[in-house]
Formats: structure tokens, C-alpha cells, sequence
């Protein structure tokens, strides 16, 4: 036992000062970028500020735009959100009937799946359909284009994952006389919870960091994402590097804590013990 | 419900064969039949047949013309024949099959020596999952710029570590031979964080009876990784590499954000290729040079895909 | 492993937030597009880019209009420069969402976008009479003017830190020859001769781009048998050929700087500045961006026409962007829209443009003039204007440029490959491009 604690120091102490040079010394950078004049900021050193202006560099990025920022968490929020709970649900659907019916289907569907993946959406045709729709330059439009886009991944994972929970189940639960919707979502589904925190964590970075997505389908200032917020402050001539880095700053934050939050979920999951190596 | 084996989703096939067309029955109706409703389906049929199917069979239709967004002109296959004629086409797949092995290969490693490590009770856990985890959140821009400063030749960190150590000081990004490697380990620093999150929910799946059993007969932590956590995570492990091997092949965000497939054209890619393409207003070109790429990914995929997928049945 | 209980509230909780989500985004969906009819219209304005000037210049515009007109608001938008802005524009364009007022290239990138199906002619409005006939032809077709002019005209050349000349007792070249060797007695002095920034790969065009008007100098008809496709005018034979040698020579003699393949435009304004270094083949527009970062030292800085090799340099002009208003925007806002683009080119709107956007060279129109106090730099570029030493950029006389030059010129000018591959490369990509567009001849 005390060997074992002995064993999860070391690694454990190693790990870390592994990733401190690796990942944190990066995010230091991000921080201290963040605190500098544009003057400095522009020499890309990793020093401390000369003089720190973390407090305006933040207030001039909140301020920036009529405190277009704000609108743009708002809005970055609900689509994160909206987009990220319907396509687990619709992906979780799909993604079950398509791990345990092996039908003459299996294959074709398998090849649409690898296609969404696959094929880079096309933009223009794209807003055809959302115009067609009245769903143009509307949030709901937009939340079910991420959806649609971020359907084959969720599949994939799924399916990969309701392997894990053994079929016995469902038949189990149907000789009980449970409804096969009520199999799906108070059966099984409870069993997948480190799979949807896995998708909602993965699919929710996507959809938050999507730039491009927001930019066609969804303009205007007032629909503005926080990813568009970040290209106001890189130009074609980056001089304000340190507004740039505060920006950056500012909305890797939100993600963060959350990503915490659903950390503990996995935890959470691990306790009942699946690993104790 | 944790004595079952992965082995019995094989025999979902028995079931599954007569209940084709499920979906037209009433609900409720209790006759024995397939526990697995084919109306499930259809919100994500719906939803992908709108929004991604027809958008995309549109577009192909494109690559036939000459198309300027405001009108298209038929001209038949000579947009492929353009694309086959560009004079980085060569060097650029020969780039792309590169960089899609070397950073998916590198994900399914490191991510997976991650999620041992980050699934088994070290000190510190907590941080270092969060810390592994906050590439991932940056974006494309953000990490592009962050890397830029950091490997730049000559006022960045990293050669200015390097040179305090007499080390030499290579231009990451700007050296012809080195850019394209450069890219390929940002990317695996980007990326490697949502492998290692996939694998620990395959670990983390694994019932924990296998271990207590396996340590009971006195097995060694190395044989444990190979016999127990290595076969039953083969649905996360195939999972990583199609999602992998699929984004280095296609993807082409962290090129763009920066090198832009520079020096000249030293870290181009295809897909950065078509990007060009298509920011230079070629739309009908640059789709021809999709339904390309698409071909040949798909190719590539495909198989693959049903060979991950068959040996994770035979287990 | 987990309670049922605890996973079906979690998916609960999912379930209801997307609902409300859904429902928050109808809110928000609907509310954006109403404008109210009560005599008070709303437009929105896409500004020119997203670097700091073209921001203020139309958040500036954007204040005084509302406060010479009350009943109009304007909000303004940010958008990519460069290709990426080029996509959006012709995205929006082409779906109809434009937005009512748009700040864009003149020249053959305004031709790119369909003016006759895409724009609202502004033949008939006031100000027209003012153009300069340069600017009219670069935002007009057969059927009509479509653009006012935004921000000034500038030149392409080589901009140089006078203070440094004056000190080497250095004088501005006429030839290459003498490019060269005063960039060598540059660098026996210490100093940085040439500046080259990669790291902003558009950077590398100038030695091109800003040779133009010497080519058309040479051979009036180049451009139009550049676009007919005549063997003459091909960039791998002279005179065009020049400017692919001129990249690799400064770079063979090792007059550029060492950090070329990384150094930023901003950070290479910076040292040209300061006098770290002497010359740099630019735009003269930039200058905005020493008025941020150097404003002491604006002045120290001079243009001069980039020398050719045979005879005297001519100063390459681009044109003033300009202001355009979509065939979408129609009635109330089409009324206020004009009124807005009227509005650029009033005496306010003059003054605005003159102090937001630094003046890197004359104006468009006879309505706006330079102000005393513009960057010494200008005056440079009006005494070519004055001694008829001038010509337009190829991209407002033909309508093919290859996508590919930046990167080529890289490679010539980072040694990678020399200036002829280059030049044959890039005349195969400007094929490449006049075959997309469907230009007749290739």
C-alpha cells in the first residue's frame, strides 16, 4: 500500500512538472500578454510586464464595441447549449439503435456517418436551405446547423460506447414490461453518463470555438459569437497584441470552469472504482 | 449488470433482423419484438438530410461549372482537370499523408499513456486533467498566435530557452524543412487532450471486476495495461483513430492559423490547398477538389473503419 | 456505477435547458431584424476590415452621422480582412444579406462581385461630379458608378527613414543600381538596408506590385495583353521579369534583414521608425499604423518610387477604397444608406477621414484635401502626381492576379527557389485564375 503511495508521488510529481513546461508556461504566456502596453506586447517576449495593465487591457476589452463582448457570451451560450443538448440526445438515439441492430443498413449508414465527417460543409448552399427555411440569420437556424454538423462525432462516440452496456439489459427491461423509449432513456442512457460527458465536453469546445460557422450563417452585430469578437482584435496588422491576448484570455475562461465542473462528473463516475491501478 | 462481456452485442443481430420497419407501428403494441425503436433514427435523418446532405449534393453539382456564388457556368469536368494539374498537388498529398499519420498516431499514443495515467490515482489529478485539457479550449486563432510568438526565431521563449543552453535555434515555423513538423506537433498539442478525455471514458467503462481478478491472481500493472485495458478499450481506441485520422487527413485550421501552408508552399496540405482555392473566389474548383479529397479519405476510412469496428465484435 | 435517478435528472436538466435556449433564441432571433416604422430607420454598416483604423474610421462615421442625423442609427460591423474578407463579402452578396453600407476594394476585386446584379447604381448622386476619372473608372461598369470613395489613394514603393539618409549623406535613387548601392553603404554603416516581413505574407508582393508603373512605362499596352493572354506580357520575360529578380537579389546579397521570414508589418514599420533600418518596399497606407505605434517619428519617414533598371522610377498608385450599397437594401433604408455614404464625402465626413484614417496620399475627390498636418510621406507621393510620374496598379487595369503571388515571392525572396521558377510559377497560376474567371484567350 505505502509502495503504491510512494509510486503515485513520483509519477504524480513528475507528471506535473511535465506539464507545467508543456501546457501551463503556454498559458502563463497567454496571462502575462494579456497584462503588457501594445508597444510591449508586440515583442512576443516571455517577460513580466514593464508596467501592468491587466485592469485596462480588461476593462478596454469589455468596453470594446458597446460592450459587444457581453452580447457575444449570451449568445455564445445559448448556442454551446442548445446545440450541444440536442445533438446528444438526437446523436444518443441514433447512435443506439445503430450499435445494436446490426441490419443489411449497418454499412451504409456507417458510410454517411464517415461523410459527415468527412465532407467540409458547403456554405453557400447551406444558406439556401436556411433561407428556404426563414431560418437565416436566426439563432435557432444556427443552433440546428452545429447540431447537424457535430451529429456524426456524437454518433461515432456513442455507438462506440453502448457496446459497454451489456444487451441482457435490454431485453431484461423488456421482459418487465418497460417501454422501449422508457428502455432508452431511464435504462440506458443513465448507464452512458462518462460517454455524454464526454460528448457534451468535446462537442461543446467545438461549437464554442466555431469561427466560421457564426461568420456565414449567423451576421450581424447583434448575433455576434465570442469567436467573432476575437477577429476584431486580429487584423490584418495585429497592433494590439495585448487586447488580443485578453480577448483570448477572457474566453478560454468560461470553458474552463466548466470543463472543471464536468471534470468532477468523470470523477464521479471513476469512484464506484473502475480503475485503481 | 457488470457480468456481461462486450462479446453479446454480437447477438443484438438476432434480434434486430425482423423489426425493419418498426418505425410505422403504433407504439405500445406488445408483441415481441425489437427492443430498439427504428424511429430513433429519424430526428438525426432529418436533421443531416437538411442541413448536410442536400447543401452537399448541391455543391457537387457545383464542381461541374465555373461558379462565382453570383452565377455558374457548366463546364464539365474541367475544374478536376485543373486540379489535377496544380503543380503543389504532388507535394501536398505527399504532406498531408505525413502529417494526418504522425499527429493521429501521436494522439492515440500520448493519449492514451495520458489516460492511464490521468485514470490511475496520482497525485495532482484534478490539475493535470484540467491543464491537459486547456489546449483543447483554446481556439484555432488563439493557438495559432500563441505558438507563433513562442517559436519565433528569433524574440520567442523557446529559442531563447534553447540558446541559453547553447542549443541551436531553429526557425520552427519559417525553416522549409521543419515548418511542416512544427504545425504537426502544435496540433498534437492541441488535439491531444480530447483523445485522452475519449479514452478515459473508455477506461473508466471497463468493469472493475477484471481488475480485482486479474490483481488477485498477481498480475503484473504492465500485463494489466496489455491484457485488460488495451483489448476492452479497443471501442475508444478505434473511436480516437478514425476521429485522428480523419482530422489530420482533412484538416488543415492550425496550418492556416500559422504558417498558412508557408514558407511558399513547404506545410501545404490538400485540404489547405482547396482552402486557397476557395479564398481566392474558385468556388467550382476548389468543391471538385473536396469531392477529391473526399474520395480519397473515404477510401482511406472506410476500410479502416470496418476493421476497427469487425475486431471490436470478435473480441 | 451511477444512479439511474441522478443520470435522468442530468438528462432532465439537458432537456430543459435546450428548451430554454431554443426559446431565449427565438427571442433574440426576432428582435435583431425589426426596424421600426415610425420615420426612425436603422442601417448597418460592414466596415473595411477589422484592424484598428478601418474600425474607427467607421465607428467614427458611424457617430457623427447619427448626430447630424437623429432619426437614422447606424450600427456598425467588423469583418476579416484579406481573402477571408473577400468570401463574406461575395457570401453575403450573392444570399442577400449584405449589409446596407459596405467599405470595399475598388478595382478588380469590386468587378469580382457582379456590380450590375449585386449593387445600387450611384451614377445620379452628388458627390459623383467630384471623382477623380481614375477613381470613377475603378468603381464603375458600362452601366454606372457604384462606389464613393473611402479613405485616400496611396502608392506602392519603397518607404525610407530620412533622418538615416540625411546622415549617410544618401539621396533618393533614380535606378536599381543605385537602390543597390546605397543599400550597401546602408549596411557597411550598421544599419538594417532592406526590410523583409514574412510574417505577414502579403508583405512580400511589393517588389511586384509597386514595379508596375515602371513596367507600364515601358509598355502602355502590358496590361491589356497581360489579360488577352499575349506571349509578350508574361512575368517570366521582361519587363515584368524585374521585379521576381529584384526579390532575389536583395535576398542573395544579404541586404534584408536576418528575422525576414518572421518579422511582422507592424514590427518592421517599428524599426524603419526608429531608424533601425532604412528602407522597406510597402504601401504607403500603412502609415497609419506608425501614427499608433511611433507618432514621434511619422515624419522621419519618405517615400520614393520603386527604381527600375532602365530610366526614371514611376510611383505605382492604388485607388481609394470605396463605399458601396447593395441591391438588398431597399426603401427607408436605401434612403438612408445614400445619405450615409453622402455623408462620407461632406465636409465632416472629410475631416473624420482625415483624422481616423491618416491620409496616405491624395484623395479621390475634390470634396475632401489633404490636410497640413498628413504624414511628410504624402508629399512625396504628390510630387510624382505633380511631374506626371505616375501610374495605377495592375489589379485596377486587369482583372487576373494569381492567389498564389504572396507565397511565390516568398520563395524567391527567402531563396527557396529563383526569381525565373518563380515568374514561370506564377504565370501558370495566373492562368490558372483566368481560366476560373473565364477570361476569353486561355
Amino acid at each position: 500500500m505505502t509502495a503504491r503511495r510512494v509510486r503515485a508521488w513520483i509519477v504524480g510529481s513528475a507528471a506535473i512538472l511535465v506539464s507545467v513546461v508543456v501546457f501551463l508556461v503556454p498559458f502563463a504566456f497567454v496571462v502575462l500578454q494579456a497584462a503588457k502596453t501594445p508597444a510591449e506586447a508586440s515583442d512576443l517576449k516571455f517577460s513580466l510586464p514593464r508596467s501592468w495593465q491587466f485592469f485596462q487591457n480588461l476593462v478596454a476589452v469589455l468596453q470594446s464595441g458597446d460592450g459587444l463582448i457581453w452580447r457575444a457570451f449570451i449568445n455564445s451560450a445559448v448556442l454551446t447549449v442548445a446545440s450541444v443538448a440536442l445533438m446528444a440526445i438526437v446523436a444518443a438515439m441514433a447512435g443506439y439503435v445503430l450499435a445494436r441492430k446490426r441490419s443489411k443498413w449497418g454499412p451504409t449508414v456507417n458510410f454517411f456517418v464517415m461523410a459527415g465527417l468527412i465532407v467540409p460543409p458547403a456554405v453557400v448552399p447551406t444558406i439556401w436551405v436556411l433561407q428556404a427555411l426563414g431560418l437565416f440569420k436566426t439563432m435557432p437556424g444556427m443552433i440546428l446547423i452545429e447540431t447537424t454538423f457535430g451529429l456524426s462525432i456524437c454518433i461515432l462516440l456513442f455507438r462506440a460506447f453502448f457496446n459497454t452496456v451489456p444487451t441482457e439489459l435490454d431485453e431484461a427491461a423488456i421482459i418487465d414490461g418497460a417501454g422501449r423509449v422508457r428502455l432508452f432513456f431511464q435504462v440506458i442512457l443513465p448507464l452512458l453518463r462518462p460517454v455524454i460527458v464526454t460528448v457534451i465536453v468535446v462537442q461543446s469546445v467545438f461549437v464554442f470555438n466555431d469561427f466560421a460557422g457564426p461568420l456565414y450563417f449567423l451576421p450581424g452585430t447583434d448575433n455576434a459569437t465570442v469567436q467573432t469578437t476575437l477577429y476584431t482584435f486580429a487584423g490584418q496588422n495585429l497592433s494590439y497584441y495585448n487586447l488580443l491576448f485578453m480577448d483570448i484570455l477572457l474566453i478560454t475562461i468560461p470553458p474552463l470552469v466548466a470543463f472543471i465542473f464536468f471534470n468532477r462528473q468523470i470523477v464521479a463516475g471513476m469512484t464506484s472504482g473502475a480503475i485503481k491501478g | 449488470m457488470s457480468t456481461a462481456t462486450p462479446a453479446t452485442s454480437a447477438q443484438a443481430s438476432d434480434v434486430a433482423a425482423p423489426a425493419q420497419l418498426a418505425s410505422s407501428e403504433p407504439p405500445g403494441r406488445r408483441r415481441i419484438r425489437s427492443p430498439y425503436p427504428s424511429w430513433f433514427f429519424i430526428p438525426a435523418i432529418a436533421l443531416y438530410v437538411v442541413f448536410f446532405a442536400v447543401p452537399t449534393l448541391a455543391s457537387f453539382y457545383f464542381s461541374l461549372t465555373r461558379w462565382s456564388l453570383f452565377d455558374a457556368q457548366f463546364i464539365g469536368i474541367a475544374n478536376y482537370v485543373q486540379f489535377f494539374h496544380d503543380p503543389q498537388l504532388y507535394t501536398s498529398f505527399i504532406h498531408t499523408l505525413i502529417y494526418g499519420v504522425l499527429t493521429s498516431g501521436a494522439k492515440v499514443v500520448i493519449g492514451f499513456l495520458l489516460a492511464l495515467l490521468l485514470t490511475s490515482p496520482v497525485i495532482g489529478r484534478g490539475y493535470l486533467r484540467a491543464v491537459v485539457f486547456f489546449p483543447v479550449l483554446l481556439s484555432t486563432i488563439g493557438v495559432g498566435i500563441l505558438w507563433k510568438s513562442l517559436l519565433d526565431p528569433f524574440h520567442g521563449m523557446v529559442n531563447g530557452v534553447l540558446g541559453f543552453f547553447g542549443l541551436p535555434q531553429p526557425g520552427w515555423f519559417t525553416d522549409p524543412n521543419l515548418a511542416l513538423y512544427s504545425i504537426a506537433a502544435v496540433d498534437i498539442w492541441k488535439g491531444v487532450g480530447i483523445a485522452t478525455l475519449i479514452f478515459m471514458a473508455g477506461m473508466v467503462a471497463i468493469p472493475s471486476e477484471y481488475f480485482e481478478a486479474a490483481r488477485m491472481d498477481g498480475a503484473s500493472g504492465f500485463r494489466i495495461v496489455r491484457d485488460i485495458t488495451i483489448p476492452l478499450s479497443r471501442g475508444a481506441t478505434a473511436t480516437v483513430i478514425i476521429l485522428s485520422l480523419i482530422g489530420g487527413l482533412r484538416s488543415f485550421d492550425i496550418i492556416w492559423a500559422t504558417t498558412g501552408g508557408g514558407p511558399g508552399f513547404t506545410s501545404d496540405v490538400i485540404a489547405s490547398v482547396i482552402y486557397k482555392q476557395y479564398q481566392a473566389g474558385f468556388y467550382g474548383l476548389s468543391t471538385a477538389g473536396n469531392v477529391v479529397l473526399f474520395v480519397v479519405v473515404t477510401a482511406i476510412m472506410v476500410p479502416l473503419s470496418f476493421a476497427l469496428n469487425r475486431k471490436q465484435v470478435e473480441l | 456505477m451511477i444512479s439511474p435517478k441522478a443520470a435522468t435528472r442530468l438528462l432532465a436538466t439537458l432537456g430543459g435547458l435546450a428548451v430554454i435556449g431554443t426559446a431565449l433564441a427565438g427571442c433574440s432571433g426576432s428582435g435583431s431584424s425589426a426596424s421600426s416604422g415610425s420615420g426612425k430607420t436603422s442601417i448597418s454598416v460592414l466596415a473595411g476590415g477589422n484592424d484598428a483604423a478601418s474600425s474607427k474610421l467607421a465607428n467614427d462615421l458611424a457617430t457623427a452621422f447619427h448626430k447630424a442625423n437623429p432619426s437614422v442609427t447606424v450600427k456598425m460591423e467588423t469583418r476579416p480582412g484579406g481573402t477571408d474578407g473577400d468570401n463574406l463579402i461575395k457570401t453575403r452578396l450573392s444570399t442577400q444579406s449584405m449589409n446596407d453600407v459596405f467599405f470595399y476594394n475598388s478595382g478588380s476585386l469590386f468587378q469580382a462581385l457582379h456590380p450590375d446584379t449585386q449593387l445600387q447604381p450611384l451614377t445620379d448622386e452628388s458627390w459623383a461630379k467630384d471623382l477623380t476619372a481614375d477613381f470613377k473608372k475603378t468603381v464603375s461598369t458600362d452601366k454606372g458608378l457604384y462606389g464613393a470613395p473611402q479613405g485616400t489613394t496611396f502608392d506602392g514603393g519603397v518607404m525610407y527613414n530620412k533622418k538615416v539618409y540625411a546622415q549617410l549623406g544618401l539621396s533618393v535613387p533614380q535606378t536599381w543600381d543605385d537602390f543597390i548601392s546605397n543599400s550597401e553603404k546602408i549596411k557597411a554603416a550598421g544599419i538594417t538596408p532592406i526590410l523583409a516581413s514574412y510574417g505577414d505574407t502579403w508583405t512580400s508582393q511589393l517588389f511586384v506590385l509597386a514595379d508596375f508603373a515602371n513596367v507600364a512605362a515601358q509598355d502602355k499596352n502590358w496590361a491589356d495583353d497581360y489579360t488577352d493572354n499575349k506571349s509578350n506580357a508574361k512575368y517570366a520575360k521582361e519587363p515584368a521579369l524585374e521585379g521576381f529578380t529584384h526579390t532575389q537579389e536583395v535576398f542573395d546579397k544579404g541586404l534584408v534583414n536576418k528575422d525576414y521570414a518572421s518579422l511582422t508589418n507592424v514590427n518592421a514599420l517599428k524599426l524603419l521608425a526608429t531608424g533601425k533600418a532604412a528602407q522597406y518596399p510597402m504601401i504607403t497606407s500603412v502609415i497609419a499604423n506608425v501614427v499608433q505605434s511611433n507618432p514621434d517619428q511619422v515624419n522621419d519617414i519618405g517615400y520614393f518610387a520603386l527604381p527600375s533598371d532602365s530610366g526614371t522610377p514611376h510611383a505605382t498608385v492604388w485607388e481609394a477604397n470605396g463605399a458601396y450599397i447593395p441591391k438588398s437594401t431597399t426603401g427607408d433604408k436605401l434612403a438612408a444608406a445614400k445619405k450615409f455614404v453622402a455623408f462620407i464625402n461632406s465636409p465632416t465626413g472629410c475631416k473624420i477621414q482625415a483624422d481616423a484614417g491618416t491620409p496616405a496620399g491624395p484623395f479621390a475627390t475634390s470634396a475632401c484635401t489633404v490636410p497640413d498636418n498628413a504624414p511628410a510621406l504624402v508629399k512625396d507621393e504628390l510630387k510624382y502626381q505633380e511631374d506626371n510620374q505616375t501610374g495605377l496598379a495592375l489589379e485596377f487595369l486587369s482583372p487576373i492576379k494569381g492567389p498564389n503571388l504572396e507565397k511565390i515571392l516568398i520563395q524567391v525572396g527567402s531563396g527557396i527557389s529563383t526569381a525565373k521558377q518563380g515568374a514561370a510559377l506564377y504565370d501558370q497560376d495566373v492562368k490558372a485564375q483566368a481560366q476560373q474567371l473565364g477570361v476569353k484567350g486561355w
